[in-house]
Order: structure tokens, then sequence, then C-alpha cells
């Protein structure tokens, strides 16, 4: 079946024109659109100025989606660096936004320092949880990763929990919001540009890295180990670079949501938020941002669509995922064909 | 100058040797080749020297330098490089990503220079994409750069092998059966190909070798191995006329026989 398959992509690449489906074919001529600099640009700065005007023509409703979905662009980037560019499966991923919750929570609540100044530490924090987790895992097949990023989600969750400084299972409650340039950010509107910012950062970032020497070696891990050894790669070395901005992207994201939410508790940060996650980065097409993003619209989204239906949407959308798997494993967004 | 110094070299995988106490050097500037029957601990022998599997005995001298105790990527940063016997290419990279994959270790910029872009960073892109298009030209691949390595037909994968090894910038290139599945043409062009790269580009060559015709045309000293243990060393006439190395390939003669 798999053989079949690459039989007939490769197949397809040859004849890229003579391709039938329709829909296919407009993605490839997009591609070939946007590879012109100006259409690029022209496409973005629209699509910045709708989104900046957004939030001041629309219902408080959609803001709030929006902004739940810019966080959730920035989160599964991150996990995407991970998962996506260097290959490896983390199933803890909401472990590294509880670090970076907590550490602005706890500094806010606790010591009164600036939201602003607990943005370096959260993202140190990040860096000493990934090198700790990272570090002596990575030297290990993919396999073994995945089962230690799993306890340490739990790990982080419980430790959480019976914590004195984490507030133990109540949390931390009150967490004051920062002023911006002296704007105090208490409307939903505020957070909806923190985030969008945020979100813009995390995609100039990824492509960025994946347009590198860095983004380069991860692909060529990815294919291929021990020939990418042989070309001179620090296998071990770059997949803990990976492993740790992918943390960082998270921890960020989660000193963010810490005061947007004003209260954070363990139970913000479920093994079922790493899988929804995981989930849209594999949705999407692992290691395709545009795809990533259009799987972070989708686990947003589609229960926020089918809400009337009450609990029967998260069957509806466990039966739409599986067939989606079935019939696109390589996930949503669609190979570049030239 | 010996270029790569092999002293006492054992290699065991529990009650196997692989490789028993193998000694030689190679020269500076030549093309030595190691040949013996199948299973003698060739490639067995290669994966000692760069790095892939850990030796248990003995020493391997690069420049004067151990590297006995060495991780692969190391290696290769201190300029030997490799080519594997079943191809190793990233299949889902274009050949141009492949041969540029070799520079990783002679290139510097990490996360902040692939994030901000300053100049250097750009520099040093720019540099990397001139080594990989001169690789690939002299290789004689340049025209397929944009092609996915998968879809390339077999000859011009074994290309873009050498040339990403190329692109790594070695002073000793490591061959391991380059002439596995060439044809008659294609295996003319290698000999060639191994000749410039030691003449142009400076580089000494060492190869494992099958095909007894190729060696004996480009190797300028022969090292003949079998179950694990150097038997013979010398210039092609002098390897193929040592009853030892017959033996190993033909077997012993047996007396009445006679």
């Amino acid at each position: 079946m798999k053989e079949k398959q690459t039989c007939l992509q490769s197949a397809s690449a040859q004849t890229a024109t003579k391709r039938k489906n329709p829909l296919a074919q407009l993605i490839d001529r997009l591609y070939v659109l946007f590879d012109d600099k100006k259409v690029r640009y022209g496409v973005l700065a629209v699509a910045v100025v709708v989104l900046i005007y957004l939030p001041m023509k629309s219902s408080m409703y959609i803001t709030e989606v929006m902004t739940t979905f810019w966080f959730h662009v920035v989160v599964c980037l991150g996990l995407n660096i991970i998962v996506g560019f260097a290959g490896l499966l983390s199933l803890g991923y909401a472990a590294f936004f509880a670090v970076g919750a907590y550490t602005t929570g706890i500094m806010i609540l606790h010591y009164g320092i600036s939201f602003w100044l607990t943005l370096p530490v959260s993202v140190l924090m990040a860096i000493i949880a990934g090198l700790a987790i990272g570090g002596p895992t990575l030297k290990l097949r993919s396999d073994y990763l995945a089962i230690v990023t799993l306890g340490f989600g739990e790990i982080i969750r419980l430790a959480a929990r019976n914590l004195e400084i984490t507030g133990r299972a109540t949390g931390l409650v009150g967490i004051d919001r920062p002023t911006f340039f002296g704007i105090a950010m208490v409307r939903i509107n505020h957070f909806y540009y923190a985030f969008l910012v945020l979100a813009i950062m995390a995609i100039f970032i990824s492509y960025r890295l994946q347009d590198s020497r860095l983004g380069r070696a991860w692909k060529c891990i990815r294919e291929d180990e021990d020939a990418a050894e042989a070309m001179g790669i620090n296998v071990v070395a770059v997949r803990l670079l990976a492993f740790i901005i992918g943390s960082v992207f998270g921890a960020l994201a989660g000193s963010f949501m810490a005061i947007k939410m004003t209260a954070i508790s363990p139970e913000s940060f479920l093994f079922t938020q790493s899988v929804m996650i995981l989930l849209a980065v594999v949705l999407g097409g692992m290691g395709k941002i545009p795809g990533v993003i259009l799987g972070a619209f989708a686990v947003v989204i589609f229960p926020e669509v089918f809400r009337g239906i009450g609990q029967y949407r998260m069957l509806i959308f466990g039966v739409v995922l599986l067939v989606l798997m079935i019939y696109r494993p390589q996930g949503l967004w669609p190979e570049r064909h030239t | 100058m010996v270029i790569l110094e092999i002293k006492d070299l054992t290699l065991r995988f529990g009650g196997l040797t692989a490789v028993n106490k193998v000694s030689f050097g190679i020269e500076e500037g030549s093309i030595e080749s190691l040949i013996g029957p199948n299973g003698a601990g060739k490639t067995s022998l290669f994966n000692c020297l760069t790095g892939f599997y850990r030796a248990q005995e003995g020493d391997i001298l690069f420049e004067g330098k151990s590297v006995m105790k060495m991780k692969p990527h190391k290696i290769t940063t201190l300029g030997m490089a490799r080519t594997f016997q079943n191809l190793r290419l990233f299949k889902n990279l274009t050949v141009m990503e492949n041969v540029m994959s070799g520079m990783h270790c002679r290139a510097s910029a990490g996360v902040a220079g692939a994030i901000l872009r300053p100049p250097t960073q750009r520099a040093e892109e720019k540099r990397i994409r001139d080594v990989a298009l001169e690789c690939m030209d002299f290789v004689g691949i340049l025209d397929k750069k944009h092609r996915l390595a998968k879809n390339l037909p077999y000859g011009d994968q074994r290309r873009v092998e050498w040339a990403r090894a190329l692109a790594t910038q070695p002073k000793l290139l490591l061959l391991d059966e380059p002439a596995a599945g060439l044809n008659y043409d294609e295996k003319m062009q290698l000999v060639e190909l191994i000749r410039r790269i030691r003449d142009e580009r400076k580089i000494t060559v060492f190869l494992i070798e099958h095909d007894m015709g190729l060696v004996m045309k480009v190797s300028e000293k022969i090292f003949v191995i079998d179950y694990g243990t150097k038997i013979a060393e010398g210039t092609a006439q002098e390897v193929q006329n040592n009853p030892r190395v017959i033996e190993a390939y033909l077997g012993k003669e047996e007396e009445t026989a006679v």
C-alpha cells in the first residue's frame, strides 16, 4: 500500500502538469504564484491589515476564538520544530507551557515582578527543562523520547498539583495583568494583538529556521541519521537544539496564557492538551508550516462550529480525524510538485 | 607522509573477530585499495575508521591524531569523508540539498544566525551554495540539481554520494564499493573521476572494491584482508602473484589435482 503510494507520488511528480485533482492543481499554481516576492509580500500585507482590523469589527466571541487560534499557532509551530523538523516524537508538550505559565505566575504573584521581566526567566526555565529532558534521552532512538516526554508531562502536572509554591490543586489565582507602554492589558483585544504578534514571530522564526543550515541538518537527520552523522552533522546536538527551541516557543506561549487567564491550575496542562497540539501538527502535515497553521485552525474551529450538538462533537471530530488519517496520512497540506 | 595509520586494529562482535590486528598506513596523495573476499571484514574496518564502530584494540591515527574514540561527525570534520556501500542518500531531498549537507561541518551559523540572517550568515550560505555547485559540477550532475535524489537513476545517485562526500572538503576520501551496480561505461568514468579527485583536488583516496579490473587499474597500493587479517600488501602486480591472495580468492589447490 505504502509502496504503491510513493510510486504514485513520484509518477505524479514527473507529470505535474497532468495532475487531475483540480485542488492540487490550484495549490501548485498558488505555490508558483507565491514564488514572486511582490505577490507574496502584497498578500501578506493585506492579511496583516485584515487581521489587525478584525477585532474592531467582529464580535467578542470571534475575537476570543481567534485569540485561542493564535495561541495554538505558536504552540503548534513550536511542537512542529520538534516533531516536524527534527522528527522527534514528543508526547508531553503541554509541560513546557506549564513551565512558562507557572514561572510567570509565581514571579508575578509571589514576588511582584513585572510580567515583561518574567519572560526571559521563562525562556531560561524552558531551556533548562529542555536540556534536562532532551540531554539524556536524545541519544536514544525516538521511541524512548516519546515515553520520557510523556512521563515528564505527568511529572510537571503532578508536581504543580502538590507543591506549595504552585498553589497545589487550586493553582495560581489572581495573576496581575501587565501594562504595555501605559496601556493596561485588560480587554480581549489586547490579548488578541499580543498573541497575533507572537504567532507572526513564530511563523517568521519557523520559516527562517527551516531555510537555514540548521533546518537542512534537521531534514537530513530525519531522512537518514547515519548518513547525516557521516556528513559531519552532530546529530545529538542539533536535535537537542530543536528540542530546546520548541520548548521555548511553548514556554513563551504559556507565559502569555498565564496573564490572559489570570488563573492557572494543573488541570490546564493535561495530557489531552499535548495530544491536541500533536494532533494539529500531524493533521496539518508535519514539517509544513502552512499545514501546521491549518491544523491549529482545524483543532480550534472544529469544536466551536459544532458546539450546538454538545458532547457528540468530539465523536464526530474523532471520526473525521480517522477518515483523514486513512486517506491523507501525510496531512492536509499538499506537497509541492515541480 | 602517512595520512592515515592503522595500528593493530582489532574489532570483535562478541566471539567473532571481524578485524584482527590489522596494521597499515596510507600515504598522503595516493590512491590505495582494500580488497578481500566477501565477509573478510572490509566494511567493518571502514566503519572503525569513520567512527561508526568502536574497535576494542589498537589505534587509528589520522594526521598523527588518534580518532579511535571520536564520533563520526567529529572525524568528518577532521577531514575524513566516506561513502556507503548501499547508497545512503537523503532520498526525499533534492540533489542540491544533499550536496549542501556536506558543507554542514564547514559552516557555523546557529539559531541566531538563522533567525536574524546577519551578513556573515548570508555570506556563509552563499559559500555553501558555491561549494555545492562546484562539487556537483565536478562529478557531472549539475544539470540535475533540483531533482529529488530518489528520482535519479542509480548511476547518478552514486554521483550524488560522491559529490556530497567531496562537499565535506576532505583530505582523505573513503569509498566503500563505489563501482557496485555501475555499468562498464560508468566504471570507466569512475576510474577517471578517482584520478581527478586525487590530481585536481589533492585528496587521498582509499577504496574498498570488488571489481578487480577497476582496483588493479586505479590503485597504487593494495591491501588484502581475509578473515579479518591482513594477508598481503603491495602493487597490483605483487598482489596478483601473491600465493596467499590467490588462495583466499580461489581456494587452496589440492595436491592430487596437480
